[in-house]
């Protein structure tokens, strides 16, 4: 790692923020991935590092080199409209491929839920 | 100061990024149906866009946002050509 231009005290200090929440929301997204119980679980996980976590480390990259170039530098918002587009389709997709792929062996993911509550009915 | 400080974010940032893309290998290894190991090679692809964007910062050039989007680009086909392989047995029908 080479080193850093300079930018503002505030600017690396926000930065730095910016990229520490960034990657622990796609850690604990990742860890989701590990420990919830079943596959309609699990594919919520990841959607935390692919929506705030790219959200928060792509304005880190915006904010870091227009400070250092000392000009707007604003390409990583193609990276942001462009997986905040594709997320959706890919996981819904993928949730429609499951329940086609569950209701061939005979099984419905839906009917294994327990009964709802009167408070939650509705 | 502050500098140091970035330096030391950086690094952590990239030390968490490569536990999440460890945690989604794992479940590509384990993950008990196709499903699940589609869904997992997903958060890999997204887990290391975000790697190769903080590596940027951290190298000061922008050369790695380009790596990035065409990861970005190829993990959207990618995912989408499984899905439908799970769903139908072939891709192009």
């Amino acid at each position: 790692m080479t080193a850093l231009h300079d930018i503002p005290a505030w600017a690396a200090l926000l930065v730095a923020a910016l990229v520490l929440i960034g990657s622990s929301l796609a850690l604990i997204g990742s860890l989701g991935l590990l420990r919830l119980k079943s596959f309609y679980d699990r594919v919520h996980a990841p959607t935390l590092g692919a929506t705030l976590g790219m959200a928060s480390i792509l304005s880190a990259s915006i904010l870091y080199f227009s400070l250092s170039q000392t000009r707007p530098v604003v390409h990583e918002i193609l990276i942001g409209i462009f997986v905040t587009v594709t997320t959706p389709v890919t996981l819904l997709l993928l949730v429609q491929a499951t329940l086609y792929r569950d209701r061939l062996e005979g099984r419905n993911p839906l009917a294994e839920k327990p009964a709802p509550g009167p408070q939650e009915r509705g | 100061m502050s500098g140091s400080v970035l330096l030391f974010a950086l690094a952590v940032g990239q030390l968490f990024l490569a536990l999440a893309m460890a945690a989604a290998a794992f479940r590509i290894l384990r993950g008990p149906r196709a499903q699940d190991r589609v869904l997992a090679m997903d958060a890999l692809y997204v887990n290391s866009m975000l790697l190769l964007l903080v590596f940027g910062i951290g190298s000061g050039t922008t050369l790695y946002f380009e790596a990035a989007l065409v990861i970005g680009l190829l993990g959207f086909v990618a995912t989408v050509a499984l899905a439908k392989f799970l769903m139908r047995g072939e891709v192009i029908e």
